[in-house]
């Protein structure tokens, strides 16, 4: 249980680091936003399975309502994240932001 | 099991600072409204750490819903508020 648990922890962590890392490095904008919205919401999916399989070591209804509850939080990060990452979107293009193309400066 | 988690917890923080470069330094707002968000889902995974890590998950996994809402009501907020000012580029 312990190694699934350290497993699927250490793969959350490293889809947080390619977010992270992406956030860093992507030239502009909108393609900021590909690693910002994705590799999130699959780090958090990861991570949370993780924490709730621990959670579930002493096996009574107060820990598996506390595992519920912390996959709840996966379920509304998964309805609340490409929302939050579609109205960033519309700003952007409300705005008037020109996507970056092939041979200009990064920004 | 716990100094695992606890190493876990400083890795998340470290990736976080990486994330509050994007916020601090952003060339537009909506870039550091990205920062931000990040920053806010790594939150989550940190506040149930955290509960690991003093062994009261069962309050700390009200905190973490409550701070995902936020997080969400928060970027929403903001991206709607900015997409009605022209000019995101120069900053007022």
């Amino acid at each position: 249980m312990d190694v699934i648990v350290i497993l699927l922890l250490l793969a959350g962590l490293f889809f947080f680091t390619g977010g992270a890392i992406g956030i860093l490095r992507f030239p502009d904008f909108y393609s900021r936003l590909h690693p910002a919205g994705k590799l999130d919401t699959m780090g958090l999916l990861l991570s949370m399975t993780a924490l709730a399989l621990f959670g579930l070591h002493h096996l009574s209804l107060g820990t598996l309502l506390t595992s519920i509850k912390i996959l709840l939080i996966v379920v509304f990060v998964f309805l609340a994240s490409p929302t939050a990452t579609h109205a960033i979107v519309d700003a952007g293009v409300r705005a008037g932001l020109e996507p970056w193309v092939k041979g200009e400066e990064r920004r | 099991m716990t100094t695992f988690f606890l190493l876990s917890s400083l890795y998340l923080a470290f990736l976080m600072i990486l994330s509050l470069y994007r916020g601090v330094f952003g060339p537009t707002v909506a870039d550091r409204m990205i920062g931000v968000n990040a920053i806010g889902s790594k939150t989550t995974v940190l506040l149930i750490l955290i509960g690991f890590n003093y062994h009261r998950v069962e309050m700390f996994v009200d905190i973490a819903l409550a701070y995902a809402m936020l997080n969400f009501i928060a970027v929403l907020a903001a991206s709607r508020y900015f997409q009605k000012r022209k000019g995101l580029y120069d900053e007022a």
